[in-house]
């Protein structure tokens, strides 16, 4: 490496412009969690459900097989548009029916096809995850999945 | 080993490793319940097994720093540790949250933010021992001798240490929860534990190739430069698709791809270091998993994540198997590899011997490492497959992974070849066998107790 460039000064350019990209990603978090909170996830009231639905998401570890808004595991569907793929986005009480349904069919049981576990919910539980599905599904994802199939 | 108090690197090694084999028999399992997916279903399904994979992965490269930490530490700062008592607490404590963690999963007892399961007394245990941790580090290196490599790695477990605070904020907000997950997620596998990687890097190839200590320290600072330069910004290119606004995809693309060049760095730095050295150190299998931790870190962080990073590119593959089979070589490369690095080389110097059981110790590099190439390889494959058939097609998630199938059986072969390699690499390292020992070779040979350096 060059000789103008010492242990020392290259020590300072570390400490330095670390601090000045610490500085700029602080300034531009503070603006992302501003517009997450006034625009993009703005569409639909984050309500007693959604954050209910978000604790039954968690308290299953749903995440450890299926992806939410392309994160997580990727053994089982995406479920960020599922509420979109199913036809129920504007329609609660359709999206509780048809999520109730499919989680009190589980697991199938077919041989040689992945198994979904069954998961003891109460109604609360499920009216919760589905308004919680159809809160990630209403987010401004910048257009993210390019299709239904998510 | 010149210090008493270094000892206490050895027990982190060896609970690092018995996670180790608790982290790729996990792994095998789930990557044949793809292959058979009713093998558990019912006892213990994919959700699971997946937390114990991952859990066990990040507990114990975190010990295996914290063991490398206890044992570069001494020798830099030329002290004993502060306290070896507090060292082996904060063993223990890891210890009982680690089991405390992974019987809870059994009983399904977990969270649910990937990777952040733990219970919230787990959680808090982790940040206990990482305060105990840093107390007693800090105190070591201010009480001795100021090094880069020790101040670059403080720095690195500081700053890592401070972003766990984060795995306390759960925002009810899914997009505002997400984007605080990655300042642990990114911040940590993208910008501080690179500069942790970057010191055992520097340290190993100080001890092994004897190059000037000036020399090494500049490459040192000018690799952790460009991976925080880099890697801060870097976070973007996890920000395209969950609810953040739209110039995270510029910021994100170009700063994402930019960080190759840490990765270039320190495979270049590597290299060059063993060119230009004079030693020829009796730790053979040591300097093999340095430098291939370096290379394939380059290879799995670098190549496999600029494959992916655009955001053009990036709309399409986002959570794919292309994903999948990053992450794999990425971690193998960058922090299994590194620890595997100093455990082989510190190993022997613990325990007093000489380097023992290379030629086993390599044979298991380059089984983890064929395997993992050909998982890597194998899950691209099929990664583009499903990026085409389910993205730009159309066809439904389920229909796409039956057409599959191929892959996964090829990568669950992959998989064995690791796992035995893993079991063969703890063999090697815990078992010392009588009959093989590699001499130094005739030029230069280098001492292998850990004497001061030449040039120092």
């Amino acid at each position: 490496m060059a000789e103008f460039l010492t242990k020392s000064r290259a020590r300072n350019i570390f400490y330095g412009g670390s601090i000045f990209f610490v500085v700029i990603f602080i300034a531009l978090t503070v603006h992302s969690h501003r517009y997450i909170v006034t625009t993009s996830t703005a569409g639909m009231p984050l309500s007693e459900a959604v954050a209910h639905g978000k604790e039954v998401w968690e308290r299953n570890s749903c995440i450890n097989c299926h992806t939410l808004h392309g994160e997580g595991a990727y053994f089982a569907p995406e479920l960020g548009n599922v509420m979109t793929r199913w036809g129920v986005m504007d329609d609660p009480e359709g999206a509780y029916e048809i999520l109730d349904a499919w989680i009190e069919a589980q697991p199938s049981g077919i041989e040689g096809r992945r198994q979904m576990p069954y998961f003891e919910l109460s109604e609360e539980d499920k009216r919760g995850l589905a308004e919680f599905l159809r809160w990630a599904d209403q987010t401004d994802t910048q257009g993210w999945p390019p299709n239904d199939a998510g | 080993m010149k210090y008493q108090s270094q000892q206490v690197a050895y027990a982190y090694f060896v609970a690092a490793m018995a996670l180790f084999a608790v982290q790729v028999l996990g792994g095998l399992t789930i990557g044949w319940v793809y292959v058979q997916p009713n093998f558990l279903a019912e006892i213990f399904p994919f959700h699971i097994i997946r937390m114990v994979h991952t859990n066990a992965l990040i507990v114990w490269l975190l010990l295996g720093f914290f063991g490398a930490a206890y044992y570069m530490v001494p020798e830099e700062a030329e002290r004993e540790i502060w306290s070896t008592k507090l060292a082996y607490l904060q063993l223990a404590i890891m210890i009982i949250g680690t089991l405390g963690a992974v019987i809870g999963y059994g009983f399904k007892v977990h969270g649910g933010r990937e990777f952040l399961e733990q219970p919230l007394w787990v959680r808090f245990g982790i940040l206990v021992a990482a305060v105990i941790f840093l107390i007693n580090i800090s105190m070591t290196v201010l009480a001795g001798r100021k090094t880069a490599i020790t101040g670059v790695l403080l720095m690195g477990l500081w700053l890592l240490s401070l972003l766990w605070i984060f795995s306390f904020i759960n925002p009810d907000n899914l997009s505002l929860d997400k984007m605080y997950w990655w300042f642990i997620v990114h911040l940590w596998v993208e910008g501080t534990w690179e500069l942790v990687m970057a010191s055992i890097l520097a340290f190993l190839l100080l001890k092994l190739t004897g190059v000037d200590r000036e020399v090494i320290e500049k490459w040192l600072y000018v690799i952790v430069a460009t991976a925080l330069f880099t890697g801060i910004l870097g976070t973007g290119h996890h920000f395209f698709w969950i609810g953040l606004p739209g110039y995270w995809q510029w910021i994100g693309s170009i700063f994402g791809a930019l960080e190759i060049v840490p990765f270039f760095l320190m495979m270049s730095f590597a290299f060059v270091m063993v060119w230009k050295g004079r030693r020829n150190h009796p730790n053979k299998a040591a300097l093999l998993w340095s430098l291939g931790s370096a290379t394939i870190a380059f290879f799995g962080a670098g190549v496999w994540g600029v494959l992916h990073n655009m955001h053009g590119v990036n709309f399409y593959s986002h959570g794919t198997q292309i994903t999948a089979a990053h992450g794999h070589l990425a971690f193998y490369g960058a922090y299994v590899a590194i620890n595997l690095a100093i455990i082989t080389y510190a190993m022997p110097l613990l325990r007093r011997r000489e380097p023992y059981n290379q030629v086993l110790n390599m044979a298991s590099f380059w089984l983890m490492t064929g395997g993992m190439a050909f998982m890597t390889f194998t899950l691209t494959f099929a990664g583009v497959i499903q990026t085409h058939m389910q993205r730009v097609l159309g066809y439904y998630y389920m229909e796409v992974q039956d057409e599959l199938v191929l892959f996964y059986v090829m990568r669950f072969i992959a998989g064995s070849s690791v796992v035995l390699g893993a079991l063969l690499f703890i063999y090697s390292i815990m078992v010392v066998r009588k009959r093989e020992i590699i001499d130094a070779g005739p030029a230069n040979p280098a001492p292998t107790t850990s004497e001061t350096v030449a040039g120092e």
